[in-house]
């Protein structure tokens, strides 16, 4: 079978029956109607099979094992984020996912125990879409890719490069190669079953809450945990 | 001599307001001291109810009401997520409107109690000044190695109980209040205030069958 083909078809598929009309436009979110149909065929997905396949994960493997698995991942993150804090010449987040990768991979036996964590170095979290934002670049619409979820396009255009960079392509076993794919994908759903639960209760439309949070957070990592604040009204007693 | 007598009684009046005023403020708690107090207090008595932490829906319930709500300025928090729409509201429509929203928040949240452990909570040094009327406290939760961020933003209420209510919450980078309002903006732009409500009702009586 082409799977190619088969993935253009559902494209367009989904491009096609995307022409829900927007209720509530956002600036942000000038695609709204096509990124919805992305969103539930995602959730679908979602339902269907990564969260069954996720839940048995947790409810199977046990903790440690889990864990483990969660912290090599971990690992193999941090290398990519010393490249990127490199990019962006922040000298202490360099240092610090350097010395994690270092102490992780050596005595934590190739990154399945976090032990710098335990002598509280810190992880600083970035990829080439971090980079491109410190670099200056905006980060435009609100996309929502299918499989991968949200994103801005910024963070559309950075992962091919995130996507090369990713050590797990580095295996040459393409069994093992798939094995790992595979296994960090679920690793992630699993990681985040509690807090999707939680999305799903709190929202009367999970589109935009989840959007709207995604945005939030995306514009705090840009300005480190201190964007500055929005012009809100002055408030008045009711 | 008049004179004087009215500059003494000017003074004894002065002062008197001034011990007053004096008074007042030292009941209200210093912003970080509130914070740093109620988060102690919420996760103490989490921990200390086993029952609330495997989700017994009404021991939450009893804790939002006795230990959350009065330190809350819910009013302005329902106020902010509903927009401008809350100035055309009915007093009845406001009611069902704070109450509806807390069950949503409550409901949605109770479920991560289960997760309450050996959480410290660490209050950062302030960036304004108490004297603001308006106010955030930062803070981290630590549990281990883990730490999350959580922000309050304060208004002053002088005299009244600790002094201070906080109105938003914010959870790593993300303010509670803020991810409700397209929500509500749209749901009202459909079908009105009352279709808000009927919807957050819909929503809670399905999240209490799970």
């Amino acid at each position: 079978m082409n799977l190619r083909r088969l993935s253009v078809g559902l494209l367009v598929g989904l491009l096609l029956s995307g022409c829900a009309t927007v209720q509530t436009p956002d600036e942000r979110d000038p695609w709204e109607s096509m990124n919805r149909s992305v969103f539930s065929f995602n959730e679908k997905l979602d339902r269907f099979i990564l969260r069954p396949v996720a839940t048995t994960y947790r409810d199977v493997v046990p903790n440690w094992t889990r864990k483990g698995v969660h912290n090599f991942f971990g690992n193999l993150g941090d290398v990519w984020s010393a490249v990127n804090n490199g990019l962006a010449a922040r000298r202490q987040d360099t240092a610090d996912s350097i010395s994690r990768v270092f102490v992780n991979t050596t005595l934590g036996v190739l990154g399945i125990f976090d032990v710098a964590t335990e002598l509280k170095i810190e992880r600083h979290k970035a990829d080439f879409g971090t980079t491109l934002g410190r670099w200056g670049v905006k980060p435009g619409p609100y996309v929502v890719l299918p499989l991968l979820g949200p994103g801005t396009l910024r963070e559309v255009a950075a992962l091919p490069v995130d996507y090369s960079a990713n050590l797990t392509n580095q295996f040459t076993e393409a069994a093992t190669r798939d094995t790992l794919k595979v296994l960090n994908v679920v690793d992630t759903r699993a990681t985040y079953l509690g807090a999707s639960d939680t999305a799903e209760g709190a929202a009367l439309d999970a589109y935009s809450f989840i959007r709207d949070a995604y945005l939030q957070r995306q514009r705090y990592i840009q300005y480190d945990g201190n964007p500055p604040e929005p012009e809100e009204p002055p408030y008045e007693e009711p | 001599m008049r004179q004087m007598k009215v500059g003494a009684i000017g003074f004894l009046l002065g002062s008197l307001l001034l011990a007053l005023s004096w008074a007042v403020r030292a009941e209200d708690e210093a912003p970080e001291q509130f914070v740093k107090r109620v988060s102690v207090e919420v996760l103490d008595s989490i921990k200390a109810d086993k029952a609330m932490r495997n989700g017994d829906v009404n021991r939450v319930m009893a804790l939002v009401d006795t230990r959350i709500m009065p330190n809350l300025d819910f009013v302005r928090m329902t106020a902010s997520a509903v927009g401008p729409a809350w100035r055309q509201a009915s007093p009845e429509q406001k009611t069902r409107l704070q109450e509806e929203f807390k069950i949503l928040l409550t409901r949605t949240y109770s479920g991560a109690l289960a997760q309450v452990g050996d959480q410290t909570v660490e209050v950062k040094p302030l960036r304004g000044s108490a004297e603001d009327k308006e106010l955030v406290v930062r803070t981290e939760i630590r549990n281990g190695s883990e730490v999350v961020q959580m922000d309050y933003r304060l208004t002053k209420t002088p005299g009244q109980g600790p002094g201070w209510k906080i109105y938003n919450l914010n959870v790593m980078g993300v303010w509670l209040v803020d991810t409700y309002k397209t929500q509500f903006a749209s749901e009202i732009n459909a079908k009105g205030l009352d279709g808000l409500i009927s919807s957050l009702s819909e929503r809670n009586k399905s999240n209490a069958k799970k």
